[in-house]
């Protein structure tokens, strides 16, 4: 039969929607043929594994080599509860650590401010010192793991514990591996947890750099994510439209800042969002390698290869979650699991079912790990690599996603750069769009959510769920003021003096955080330390 | 001049996330209503007091911190102590079914779970909104009907003509 | 009936006391209802209040620099009433009020009031009770009161006739300086403000408004000033305070601000006169399903418009004679 032949047939087969667009709401068509590639080049676009451009997986033999890591992020309580599900975990079979802090570690401030009364502990590990660190480690060899820690503005005092952590454990800092977040910009553009305004924020940032491609040379120093931009609300190719010139800001900076753009870009690695859209969440990771690759090859003209490659971790969506129905989350997350591997994903992190309602119970988290495991060792999808590469469909979604993306890069680039459209509310604004357009389509019924306003039922699906006492805040509090009597408080003021000099005078700050943490100083006192020298943030308008 | 639903939509507590608290504002506007957006990171006390100047008839707080049970009852406090209980307090955001009983019974007028549509929310408030009846300086009605009839006649009258 | 006026001498001794609760709920009446028995109560206990008025293009920094000044008046012990206007959405009547995001840090001090209001279809830059919401919080004891227009960019000269210092802020983006000359804004503008110092362009844009300024017929004895500032670092802040009181000193030493208070009370007055014939043509006297039955006929050009106008209104006058006056 011939091609027009079979449209003209198709035309007359009724359709069951009249909408069929993806989750982001990008028109489907009914089949995808070769002319929806016929521009495309193979080694051109999409080459081999582990070379140029990348689009098949950042290396050469992927997941039959080695399986991604599987890092289920956590944390709640006291350390001491944490350090106690770690173990629980690394016996099961994780194979890294992914730390979740409280909403007061979160933002600088320690257990006894103010504005962390009623969320120590909640929503991940409280910690307030170097001690705290010590608990929460306590056991865990930090060289046979590598830890990912999801912190930002106080980034460089976290990472400074680790280290100190390791220096205890007599291990160098050499050879420490993981990750901070340390991305600032998607903070002010999605996660919002910041402290200081952007530019002292990006000269921290380049501290970092400079520090850890010396010293800590292992270390991923940012972790570019678009994770929060979309769990904000925005679309599949907002999230990595702005995730990707988030990138390139950072590696301007570091240009800036005078290093050389193959000894720290290298260490820069991503993070992206699972989300309902099968298919075009594997085209946005492959079409995020391949932007990554020719933009820095031939815009920032690095040299080094591993300065291409955009490495990343995902996270299936917690927004997707539901409260209703709550097995079903299992369900859904293994999808988003699914696609995240045939997107060739470094790590992965797969939510737990009672996620929307608390941190996970001990069941939950083991099902959520297990998901992966399936994954790895029963489905067989990790035998070949990029088994979707050639598909007309995956190849012309990745294509659109790529120029979706150079358009909104032009259009940032025209509002003067990521930290001036920030302050404009560009991106505050387009996500909130998407978020308000995507809840009307639920509410219109043209997309769905199961559960929710389909297949919904009555009756409330109790769950058990985990409960974080009141108890750890007075514990931590406790905890806090033991340690500001038994430590050396002129030693501390001294230190503290000094990181404050270090910051009026622009030296590198890290090595300053350094000598606080050694001496106990708490993370509020440094982050505060640092507000008397930077200011603090506050959010441009918003709607 | 026209009354208008004013409604306070804050985001108390330290969680950044402000997907939801901004779509129900957006949508609260869009079915005609006054929405004072107080941003992130905001204390109870500015949010009580940010109420009781803006003389808003429901405030509304979005949290996902897991601080509800700390931050609610701290507000109708502060609402109790600033004379403005009529004030009605709704929230939304993760809660257990045995806090959200709770936090009824303490006063919080109504919560909503997650997935709740907008349409939900702004029907409530809607229903539930009504403040007292102000002191008016109307002319009494009967004048003005009077008035209205005298002119009406006279001007059909003429057309007709 | 007495009832009702016990209540309003209540509330009014409220407000008079600075009671918030109070003073919020008269707000809220003064902008909904017809609410002259009120005001005219409220009125005599008015009239000391400064009133500044701040405008300038969407994002220039208006409630930033707003919430900076009235942190350097808090700090001279006067009391601050602000109103931050934002636009209503002309689909839906709602709207969504985000000036207080700026202003949290002054939020909790108790000689601070801030207002959000909606513009209600009101095009000039203000709401349309704007005037009298200022008149409630001058009644309150408010020393200063600090009024932020909407600033679409749009013509907003409403705020020349509600305040007696109008300060204009632009900022360094482009084509600012050219908009504001289009929109007429330095033409009420009392003190020009270039915001964001902070930001490349600052000097271009300042040189720019002393020429434009130069070129302006100026009012005697008064040196506009064009000021610097950056609102977030609070840099510049204290020289634009200094410079509104210089203007306010200016003005009662020269006489003319009684004079620009009367010129405000006349056209209050007019205002007044023609809101209150509007609404009671429109309530009262023209229903306008009277006035559409005839439209068939004026359509078949068997009637005209002149004519049944000029019917009308003769009419009227005639019956505003007899009642009104
Ligand atoms: N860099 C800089 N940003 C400022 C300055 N003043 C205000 N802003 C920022 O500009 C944005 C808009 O300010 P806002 O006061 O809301 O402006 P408005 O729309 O005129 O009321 C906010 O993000 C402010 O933080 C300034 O002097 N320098
Ligand atoms: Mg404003």
């Amino acid at each position: 039969m011939k091609k027009e032949e079979w449209y003209e047939k198709s035309k007359t087969c009724k359709e069951r929607n009249t909408d069929f667009s993806t989750v982001s709401g990008v028109p489907i068509k009914v089949l995808y043929t070769p002319d929806d590639i016929a521009d495309m080049e193979h080694d051109r676009d999409l080459g081999y594994p582990g070379e140029f451009p990348y689009v098949r997986g950042v290396y050469t033999n992927m997941y039959r080599g080695r399986l991604w890591t599987m890092r289920q992020f956590s944390g709640f309580g006291t350390p001491k509860d944490t350090n106690r599900r770690y173990k629980y975990l690394l016996g099961h079979g994780q194979t890294g650590l992914s730390v979740a802090f409280d909403f007061p570690t979160l933002y600088g401030r320690d257990s006894d401010d103010s504005f962390a009364h009623g969320e120590v502990g909640k929503c991940g590990v409280a910690i307030d010192s170097l001690r705290d660190m010590e608990v929460l480690f306590d056991g865990i060899p930090l060289d046979r793991i590598s830890t990912s820690m999801t912190i930002n503005p106080p980034a460089a005092m976290l990472l400074a514990m680790y280290i100190v952590v390791g220096e205890k454990q007599n291990i160098p800092a050499q050879i420490l591996t993981g990750t901070i977040q340390n991305d600032m910009l998607k903070e002010y553009q999605a996660q919002k947890t910041w402290i200081y305004p952007p530019e002292p924020s990006m000269r921290i940032i380049s501290d970092i750099l400079e520090y850890c491609s010396e010293h800590v040379p292992k270390w991923n120093t940012i972790s570019i994510s678009g994770y929060h931009i979309r769990e904000a609300g925005s679309t599949a190719l907002q999230e990595l439209a702005f995730t990707l010139k988030n990138g390139f800001t950072y590696v301007e900076h570091g240009i800036k800042a005078g290093l050389s753009v193959d000894k720290f870009a290298p260490r820069l690695s991503f993070f992206f969002n699972s989300h309902l859209d099968f298919f075009e969440e594997i085209a946005k990771y492959r079409a995020a390698r391949r932007i990554w690759a020719r933009m820095m090859r031939e815009k920032y003209r690095a040299q080094d290869p591993r300065s291409y490659l955009m490495r990343f971790h995902t996270q299936t969506a917690g927004c997707t979650l539901t409260a209703q129905q709550p097995e079903n989350n299992i369900i859904r997350t293994a999808y988003q699991a699914l696609s995240a591997v045939l997107g060739g994903t470094q790590s992965l992190h797969t939510n737990s079912m009672d996620e929307t309602y608390a941190l996970p119970t001990e069941k939950a988290a083991k099902i959520a790990l297990r998901t992966q495991q399936l994954l790895a060792y029963e489905s067989g999808v990790a035998h070949t690599i990029d088994p979707l590469g050639g598909s007309y469909y995956i190849e012309s979604l990745t294509n659109e996603l790529e120029q979706g993306a150079y358009k909104y890069f032009e259009k940032i680039d025209k509002l003067g750069g990521v930290v001036r459209a920030i302050d404009k509310g560009f991106f505050q604004k387009e996500i909130s769009r998407s978020a308000y357009s995507y809840q009307k389509a639920l509410e219109q019924k043209t997309k769905y959510h199961v559960g929710v306003n389909i297949f919904e039922e009555d009756e409330k699906a109790e769950i058990e769920i985990l409960k974080i006492s009141p108890q750890v805040e007075k514990v931590q509090r406790s905890q806090l003021k033991k340690l500001k009597r038994d430590r050396n408080g002129k030693r501390v003021r001294e230190k503290l003096l000094m990181l404050r000099k270090a910051a009026s005078d622009g030296e590198n700050l890290m090595p300053r955080i350094l000598d606080c943490v050694r001496e106990y100083a708490t993370l509020g006192e440094m982050c505060n330390t640092l507000k008397e020298e930077f200011g603090v943030y506050h959010e441009p308008i918003i709607f | 001049m026209i009354s208008k639903i004013r409604v306070l939509v804050g985001k108390p507590g330290l969680d950044g996330h402000d997907r939801g608290a901004k779509v129900v504002a957006a949508a609260l506007r869009d079915a005609g209503m006054e929405v004072i957006y107080t941003g992130l990171h905001q204390t109870c006390e500015s949010i009580v007091e940010a109420a009781v100047q803006e003389d808003v008839h429901v405030i509304g707080l979005s949290i996902l911190s897991g601080a509800h049970m700390t931050i609610f009852p701290r507000i109708l406090k502060l609402l109790r102590a600033s004379k403005a209980k009529d004030i009605m307090v709704i929230g939304g955001g993760i809660i257990p079914a045995d806090d959200m009983k709770k936090l009824q019974r303490i006063g919080v007028h109504k919560l909503f779970g997650p997935g709740t549509p907008t349409s939900e929310i702004v029907d409530w408030i809607k229903d539930n909104a009504v403040k007292p009846k102000r002191p008016t300086t109307r002319k009494k009605k009967s004048v003005r009907k009077k008035v209205k009839k005298q002119v009406r006649k006279k001007i059909k009258k003429k057309s007709k003509g | 009936m007495k009832g009702r006026q016990r209540e309003t001498v209540k509330g009014i001794r409220a407000l008079l006391a600075g009671e918030k609760r109070t003073i919020a709920r008269i707000i809220s009446a003064v902008e909904s209802e017809d609410s002259e028995e009120i005001l005219e109560h409220i009125f005599p206990h008015s009239g000391s209040a400064y009133h500044v008025g701040i405008t300038g293009p969407p994002g220039a920094g208006k409630s930033t620099l707003v919430s900076a000044i009235a942190k350097r008046l808090l700090g001279k012990r006067k009391k601050v009433g602000i109103i931050a206007v934002d636009p209503s959405s002309p689909f839906s009547g709602g709207a969504l009020l985000g000036d207080r995001v700026r202003m949290t840090d002054l939020a909790l001090d108790e000689n601070v009031f801030i207002r959000s209001m909606a513009s209600r279809g009101s095009l000039g830059g203000l709401a349309q009770a704007t005037k009298d919401v200022a008149l409630v919080l001058d009644a309150a004891g408010m020393d200063y009161i600090l009024i932020e227009t909407i600033g679409v960019g749009q013509v907003e000269l409403d705020i020349a006739q509600v305040c007696d210092t109008t300060v204009v802020v632009l900022v360094p983006e482009s084509g600012d300086s050219i908009q504001a000359m289009k929109a007429g804004l330095l033409e009420i503008a009392d003190i020009m403000v270039v915001n964001k110092g902070d930001r490349e362009g600052c000097e271009r844009l300042l040189t720019e408004l002393k020429f434009a300024f130069e070129m302006r017929e100026q009012k005697v004895g008064w040196d506009y000033p064009i000021l610097k500032t950056t609102a977030t670092e609070d840099e510049g802040v204290e020289e634009l305070v200094v410079a509104i009181e210089s203007h306010a000193s200016y003005l009662s030493k020269t006489g003319r601000l009684e004079d620009e208070r009367k010129k405000k009370l006349l056209l209050r007055i007019h205002e007044l006169i023609e809101k209150r014939i509007r609404f009671h043509l429109k309530e009262n006297i023209m229903p306008e399903r009277d006035i559409i039955k005839l439209l068939d006929k004026m359509y078949e050009r068997k009637l005209n418009p002149y004519r049944i106008a000029g019917q009308i209104a003769r009419r009227i006058i005639r019956l505003a004679d007899r009642r009104f006056v």
